[in-house]
């Protein structure tokens, strides 16, 4: 969806500079972000339906699948899942973790980055990664270009869809429907300074209390997941174990942009762009050096 | 709640036990989060499964399904061993100093003194305070020659030592001494230093006799639905008084209630004996009113040199103004208020005992509005064949569910059906978004709201069909008489539209008014005729007040209606928003807050200063409102708990108060896999409650059936209607049953494989979570597996439906055996098989 009043700072496909870019405005254009305190998640599933709710997405058809987990995966009809996970942790006590799963609004975004379509996919100076699906040509380049798995193909309308973090409630000032609908406080929304504070601090207190207990509660490799790999992300988690995101559903210890698609767009990219221009220069050489490809002379009629 | 939702963001230990406020309270359990993130207080959860609660706990401890009493009372035996117990508070605002009558036996044997085998009966008369010389005696016989039931003593006998052997602190420590450690392991299956640490923990806010820190027990349906379910919430209340945490910002007995306004119904009498505001209901032996309020107003029983308030001596002023309310002008003071057009109750009218009577065919009809009796249970199957007998069932519902299509429960054929004769009525109600009124929450909190939509097609108002009803009873009566018309037509209904009365004008009557011009004589304050009054301290019991429940008056005032309050300003900081909506008492948010002070009146955390005693205006004051008699000089020595006859809270409850004895004893659930180790001859409750009907079987151990079962609601749906959400069926779509790994290899299941589970009554099919959350526990050193079964399928809904699951409801599963104090079936302990279906 676009959204006319929030700046671009990136596009894909797209020749020449940035649409609007110096035009003025008066919207806040600091890096906003999720943060999302896997400490504190009660797995309660309030975030799906709310984004499904304020998104207006079909409420799917789901089977039990052994876990409280609503579906496997995310879908092009839902963005917002938790992953349900059990985990003996080292000291031997049972965890279950519940981790909101989502696009995570890459600053290096690899969908952007795969993505050839003119303007189908955005990057607001806010840090918003967005979809614009009328620009859309449906190639899924953007799925092999996520790390995350998040970008899902519709079959039916040959798009791909995604969480959008609610980029039209965040131009008027509202925090994500997600968020909104959190019950224990346990998803936050500001800017990145703010939310890295806030995980920050909470990560400090469960490692404190477990050093205070010794080792009966708290943890002693709390930490942040907010991966440089991708440039930071505008979601970000506070963890039990940031040594071992893997745990939490398949969270990437370091997540990069693949190197097919870095390949492709920049030394490929590069190298087909000089195999283009250097194939009208030497065909423009040829001409010069040559001249035009002369007319076959009429064979005399009587050869026939 | 003794205290709200808000204030747990002051405590430094929670324990929740019986309950699973992440999954069925998400929205309050907000404030355990932030008790745990600026706090950095702890979080203990006990429970069968590791549930999402615990998942964000700090310590988790697996129970055995129905062994609280025994982890409780060890909890007890460690403060009191290990001396972390609020020694001042237990002294002077327990009945821990009180001598307890010669001839009272503690139940090493499983009984108490006093209990005829025969008659399965307590004689409860040493199950009393011995009485000091000096007091009033009460008459032991009536006018009528016959005895009176025993009654507490005016002057108690008192030690404040606390070292009499007959001393409540040392029957108390005496009693609890049996659960030990060891024991404890025994019964609950809990490891010896796994309760060690959960101990250390929890009672780690009384280290060194410091009395600043505070705990609160957090609790739900998880003690309540057990066979004893009242004594187990009583052995954690008497652990609270122990450790001096009743009273307190962040302390008291916090109990979650399961439904946005069970609160207001069990306020407003949603239980048998009970009338609104906790008033007890007239029995056949209450001739007149007089009878009736001596029967029911207690006398002060206390130490000679202390003092009590003693509120309940108010009793007649709320009755009469309950009965004004009821009855208008015709009741009167010559014709005793109407007091005998009350019904009279003589004997239990609780929820199964209505469904065993219908399955008797005693009750013939039934009006269902805005519950799934069949569902509910227990029993479920027994309450179908029930309904299969009467002539009429009327169904309010906004669903077509499980009781109004109780005909087409699963196994009934055809033919069958033609055999069903009842008669089923189906009104289509209002949904909750679509009616205004006030939730009354576990807070105690009057939140009013205000319809979002207008009634759909034919719906009506639960109001309009109640009082539609109504009017055309009371016509019948008017033209046909009948055995006792006068009751229903002395009835008060002076509502603007009779047929449809609106909700503001019901609130302002459980409020009241003055009906006469009054002057109060304390306060001198005067009200015309008409006017609400502002509190329940000026009704009166001459019939010149009225109020539909005490317990809220002081809601709709004169100043206008503080339900509907929605002020945002906490200047305490301590989350007591005095004015958002309005809480009972008197807006009072923590009560018995007077136990926040030492017996100076002095907090005993300045921190949390809740209230206090202002020596120069010798008044006490604070930030919530005083829940004490203002002006009362703590060198008096009133009791903080004045709702108590003793003004102290009881460590001991005397006489009738519970049907068990006087302190909680560990029994077993009445299907139970093993003999109670502390005594194999007693091994359940013995004045259980059970029914003898066919259907009503119970299983023995070792007859098969040694799967330990529990029930429970998920967090993504609403007990049984929620199936007809799209949105929340996508999140939980079918019936499951949580079974531990161990179990699932020894049976050959695999998650998602179908599964039967078996209790003696019925079958459950549903599909298999395997699962490490529940871990098979060594109890009395038998292996034991537990499993957990979710409540919401049944047949109908929209899986249902599209025949996409199994149609059972789990309440086929769960037996009637019932609490004697509180009624409440067993449903959180009984016996079950498992197979691969």
């Amino acid at each position: 969806m676009s959204q006319a009043s929030l700046r671009i700072q990136k596009i894909s496909g797209h020749a020449g500079s940035v649409p609007g870019a110096g035009m003025a405005r008066d919207v806040e254009e600091k890096q906003v972000c999720k943060m999302v305190d896997t400490t504190t998640c009660i797995g309660c599933k309030a975030c799906e339906i709310a984004c499904q709710e304020w998104n207006d997405l079909p409420f799917a058809s789901t089977i039990f699948d052994n876990t409280h987990q609503t579906m496997p995966n995310t879908a092009w009809d839902f963005w917002n899942l938790i992953r349900f996970n059990e985990h003996i942790h080292e000291d031997g006590r049972l965890m279950w973790l519940m981790r909101k799963d989502q696009c995570m609004h890459c600053a290096e975004p690899g969908c952007l980055e795969a993505c050839p379509a003119d303007g189908a996919i955005v990057q607001y100076a806010n840090g918003i990664v967005d979809f614009q699906s009328e620009n859309c040509i449906g190639c899924g380049y953007c799925i092999s270009g996520c790390p995350f798995n998040i970008p899902k193909f519709h079959p039916a309308t040959h798009k791909v869809h995604k969480c959008t973090l609610c980029s039209d409630r965040v131009t008027q000032n509202l925090e994500p429907a997600c968020i909104k609908a959190c019950p224990t406080g346990c998803l936050h929304f500001g800017t990145k300074d703010d939310m890295l504070f806030q995980a920050s601090r909470r990560a400090k207190q469960l490692r404190d209390n477990y050093a205070e207990s010794k080792g009966l509660y708290g943890f002693a490799k709390a930490g942040v997941y907010d991966p440089p790999g991708v440039g930071g992300t505008s979601v970000i988690y506070v963890l039990h174990d940031a040594t071992d995101p893997e745990l939490y559903g398949g969270l990437p210890k370091n997540p990069r942009i693949p190197w097919t698609v870095k390949l492709w767009k920049y030394p490929l990219k590069w190298i087909g762009n000089v195999a283009i221009v250097g194939g009208l220069v030497a065909t423009f050489v040829h001409y010069v050096r040559y001249g035009p490809k002369p007319e076959p002379k009429d064979e005399p009629k009587g050869a026939q | 709640m003794t205290n709200g939702w808000v204030d747990i963001k002051n405590t430094d230990m929670m324990m929740v036990i019986g309950g699973n406020p992440a999954e069925n309270h998400p929205c309050g359990f907000k404030w355990a989060m932030e008790a745990k993130k600026i706090r950095n207080a702890k979080l203990i959860v006990v429970d069968p499964r590791f549930t999402r609660t615990a998942a964000v706990s700090d310590l988790f401890i697996q129970i055995r399904a129905g062994s609280d009493i025994a982890f409780l009372g060890g909890l007890i035996n460690y403060a009191i061993q290990n001396k972390r117990i609020a020694k001042d508070y237990i002294t002077n605002y327990t009945n821990a100093s009180f001598i307890v009558k010669d001839g009272f036996k503690l139940p090493e044997d499983g009984l108490y003194s006093g209990f005829d085998p025969a008659t399965q009966i307590y004689d409860k008369s040493t199950w009393n305070y011995e009485e000091a010389g000096g007091g009033h005696t009460p008459p032991a016989f009536g006018k009528d020659g016959k005895p009176l039931p025993p009654s507490l003593p005016q002057l108690v006998n008192y030690d404040l030592t606390l070292q009499n052997p007959r001393c409540v602190f040392q029957l108390l420590s005496k009693h609890y001494s049996r659960y030990t450690p060891e024991m404890v392991e025994r019964i609950t299956g809990i490891k010896k230093e796994d309760f060690l640490k959960a101990a250390d923990m929890f009672t780690s806010i009384r280290k060194n006799g410091d009395m600043t820190k505070v705990a609160t027990v957090i609790y739900a349906v998880g003690l309540t639905q057990h066979s004893y379910g009242s004594q187990m919430i009583r052995t954690a209340a008497v652990l609270q008084l122990v450790l001096g945490n009743i009273g307190r910002a962040g302390g008291g007995m916090d109990a979650l209630r399961g439904h946005s306004n069970i609160q207001g119904a069990t306020d407003m009498a949603g239980i048998f004996d009970n009338l609104p505001g906790y008033l007890k209901v007239p029995i056949p032996a209450d001739d007149n009113l007089k009878t009736y309020l001596d029967r029911i107003t207690p006398t002060a029983s206390k130490p000679k040199e202390w003092d009590s308030f003693n509120y309940w001596s108010n009793t007649p002023k709320f009755a009469v103004s309950f009965l004004k309310a009821m009855y208008g002008d015709v009741a009167k003071k010559e014709n005793d208020f109407c007091f005998n057009y009350l019904p009279k109750v003589n004997r239990r009218y609780s929820f199964a005992d209505i469904w065993n009577d219908m399955y008797l065919g005693k009750v013939k009809g039934l009006f269902a509005i805005g519950m799934n009796g069949v569902m509910i249970g227990p029993d479920s199957k027994k309450n179908i064949e029930a309904l299969k007998r009467a002539d009429w069932l009327v169904v309010g519902e906004i669903y077509p569910d499980e009781t109004s299509e109780f005909w087409r429960s699963p196994g009934i054929t055809t033919d069958d059906m033609k055999n069903i004769k009842t008669t089923v009525y189906r009104l289509p109600c209002a949904g909750f978004a679509e009616k205004d009124g006030t939730f009354v929450n576990s807070a105690r909190w009057l939140v009013w709201k205000n319809a979002a939509l207008p009634l759909p097609g034919e719906c009506m108002y639960d109001q309009e069909i109640v009082a539609r009803i109504f009017l055309k009873v009371r016509d019948l009566y008017q033209k046909e008489g009948g055995k006792f018309p006068e009751g229903p037509l002395s009835i008060s209904w002076a509502y603007t539209n009779p047929y449809n009365p609106s909700l503001s004008e019901c609130a302002k009557e459980l409020n009241g008014k003055a009906l006469a011009d009054i002057e109060d004589e304390k306060t001198k304050q005067q009200f015309k005729a008409g006017q609400q009054l502002p509190g329940f301290a000026f009704l009166r019991d001459d019939g010149t007040t009225m109020s539909g429940n005490w317990l809220y008056c002081g809601s709709w005032t004169e100043a206008g209606p503080q339900m509907q309050r929605r002020g945002l300003e906490d200047p305490s900081g301590l989350g007591i928003f005095p004015n958002f909506a309005w809480s009972w008492p008197m807006n009072r948010r923590v009560m018995y807050n007077r136990a926040s002070c030492t017996p100076e009146g002095k907090p005993w955390d300045p921190s949390r200063r809740q209230v206090w005693w202002n020596e120069s205006t010798k008044k006490w004051v604070g930030n919530d409102v005083p829940d004490f008699k203002p002006d009362s000089d703590p060198k008096d020595h009133m009791g903080p708990f004045i709702m108590n006859a003793e003004g102290v809270g009881r460590l001991f409850t005397p006489l009738a108060l519970m049907a068990e004895g006087p302190f909680p004893e560990h029994y077993e659930p009445f299907e139970s896999p093993l003999a109670n180790p502390l005594h194999p001859q007693q091994s359940n409750n013995p004045v259980v409650k059970k029914f003898t009907t066919p259907m009503d079987k119970f299983a023995k151990s070792g007859e098969g059936y040694d799967i330990v079962c529990t029930t429970y609601r998920l967090t993504e749906h609403y007990h049984y209607w929620t199936k007809n959400n799209r949105a929340l069926v996508q999140e939980v779509p079918e019936p499951f049953v949580e079974i531990p790994v161990e179990l699932a290899e020894e049976k050959g299941i695999k998650g998602g494989d179908h599964v039967k589970v078996s209790s003696i009554r019925a079958e459950y099919m549903a599909k298999a979570m395997v699962t490490r959350r529940i871990k098979p526990m060594q109890i009395d050193g038998k292996l034991t597996y537990q499993i957990g079964v979710p409540i919401h399928w049944g047949y109908r809904g929209i899986s249902e439906d599209e025949g996409k699951t199994a149609k059972n409801p789990a309440n086929y599963l769960s037996p009637t055996t019932i609490d004697p104090n509180a009624h409440t079936p067993e449903f959180k302990a009984f016996l079950v098989k498992l197979e691969k279906a």
